[in-house]
């Protein structure tokens, strides 16, 4: 594209970026705070990510974005759009295929590989927010590993409720020192993070925060020993694919109250079907 | 307290053929030897790196330094010294715990320089050592993040303090300082969270 540098980025902002990239991997968890630009999307539409992905992103690469697991949704679309016109690189749809995914919320059901690098769109990278809203002290408590009040948090759940009440966005322990945001992917997906052979780099535009999980990295998410971390999945099997193992979305068909579930990952699910998977709706 | 240079005399030796291009595979390198220590990659092939600089570092340079990063030039490197301030516009201080880059020869003792600190350790040096050689010399288990088991790393000219100073840097932790390693057109990584034994 005339008029902006490959990958949309100038050379400074790109370094700038990537320095803070190679010190979140070498403090796995931590956050590392970055001069976040503004990107021609507005903050919320995944704009940390997009900085992410422009700084790590070579004339080679080819390149996914899922936003809650599919490819064909808005905010996947105009990403992979604005890749494929500021970098001109390759872009896919199939997991296997990709050498960088940029995801919103979800990890792809396909194992990634050591070659894959996984960029998430954070909304808001303090995983202590919403129980202490000020970044002074959120800053301190993570210094000083003083992660008392989240334990509280999912005690006063399982007190109350009988469950952590936790679905998505699920706090995990990142190398048994940093409690960090997975972002908001559903809990079924945080058994993924653990010891994933692909990088994980987490980009939040607006918080102006870069994080990473380096590969083979223990991520454990928190519980209790008597309440162990148990990941939520819908009791149902696939409408379009039949799969009973893949994360389902809930999809409302008409007015009279009638729903089906199908995959939250397309990908996966249409490599499924290509197989011959067939579920009740195909 | 960065010395800037009264005059910058024109280096003759370019930098990346490809700005771009070079800079992005050289982070791409980088990054991965990070993010999976001791894994060795090629960095800087091609380049016309200037004497003494082995082209791996001087990717790196070109790659990661620029007018934000303070750097601290060992004496024995200082010969790329127009060079570095040519074609990175970095500013040189002269006290290694102030640079935000160390580039240097042999290992500086590490507790000199910065370390960042617990609620920004972020702020903790990158020292990009230039060796001998990458993959010989005295042999070292490394476990931490990044390795799905723990692996044999080889290196000549760490020194013999080595694992002794980088088991300090190691209880620092998150503290610390991360070092990145070049020889030749090689480059590799020990980050701060990876855990050093002497074989």
């Amino acid at each position: 594209m005339n008029g902006y540098n490959f990958a949309y980025l100038d050379e400074q902002t790109k370094r700038m970026i990537r320095r803070a990239i190679l010190k979140a991997v070498a403090i796995p968890g931590h956050q590392v705070p970055f001069a976040s630009r503004e990107m021609p999307l507005p903050y919320g539409w995944g704009t940390g990510g997009i900085q992410v992905t422009a700084s790590i992103l070579g004339r080679e690469d080819v390149l996914k974005v899922i936003d809650q697991g599919a490819d064909d949704t808005t905010n996947a679309v105009s990403i992979r759009r604005f890749f494929a016109a500021t970098a001109g690189v390759q872009t896919t749809t199939r997991t296997a295929d990709a050498s960088v995914i940029q995801t919103r919320h979800r990890i792809p059901e396909a194992p990634l590989t050591e070659q894959q690098i996984l960029v998430y769109q954070v909304p808001q990278p303090e995983p202590l927010y919403r129980l202490e809203p000020s970044r002074a002290e959120t800053t301190r408590m993570h210094a000083l590993a003083e992660y008392g009040a989240m334990h509280v948090k999912l005690y006063e759940d399982i007190a109350r409720l009988g469950q952590v009440a936790i679905s998505y966005d699920y706090p995990v322990m990142v190398n048994g020192r940093y409690l960090t945001s997975p972002s908001p992917i559903p809990a079924f997906d945080n058994p993924k993070l653990h010891r994933m052979p692909a990088l994980q780099l987490f980009g939040a535009g607006r918080e102006k925060r870069i994080y990473a999980i380096p590969p083979y990295t223990d991520v454990r998410s928190l519980d209790f020993e008597d309440h162990p971390f148990r990941p939520h999945r819908a009791d149902a099997a696939c409408a379009l694919c039949g799969s009973r193992q893949s994360y389902l979305d809930e999809v409302v068909t008409d007015n009279r109250g009638g729903r089906m579930f199908v995959c939250s990952d397309t990908d996966h699910c249409a490599s499924r079907r290509a197989a011959g998977c067939e579920g009740v709706a195909a | 307290m960065s010395v800037a240079p009264a005059t910058v005399v024109p280096p003759d030796r370019p930098g990346f053929a490809d700005p771009v291009a070079d800079a992005q595979a050289t982070f791409r390198a980088v990054l991965d030897a990070l993010a999976r220590p001791g894994r060795i990659h090629p960095a800087g092939v091609g380049l016309d790196a200037p004497a003494p600089l082995a082209p791996a570092t001087a990717a790196l340079l070109l790659t990661l330094v620029d007018p934000d990063t303070p750097i601290w030039l060992a004496p024995a490197l200082a010969a790329a010294r127009d060079w570095i301030v040519f074609h990175c516009g970095a500013p040189l201080v002269a006290d290694p715990g102030a640079a935000a880059f160390v580039v240097t020869t042999e290992l500086p003792p590490l507790d000199r320089l910065a370390a960042g600190s617990d609620e920004a350790p972020e702020a903790g040096a990158s020292v990009i050592l230039q060796l001998a050689a990458l993959g010989t010399g005295p042999r070292m288990r490394l476990t931490g993040p990044g390795l799905a088991a723990p692996s044999l790393f080889a290196a000549t000219g760490l020194g013999a303090g080595f694992v002794a100073a980088w088991w300090a840097n190691r209880a620092l932790f998150p503290r610390g300082i991360d070092l990145l390693l070049c020889a030749g057109t090689e480059l590799a990584a020990l980050p701060r969270s990876v855990s050093v034994e002497a074989l």
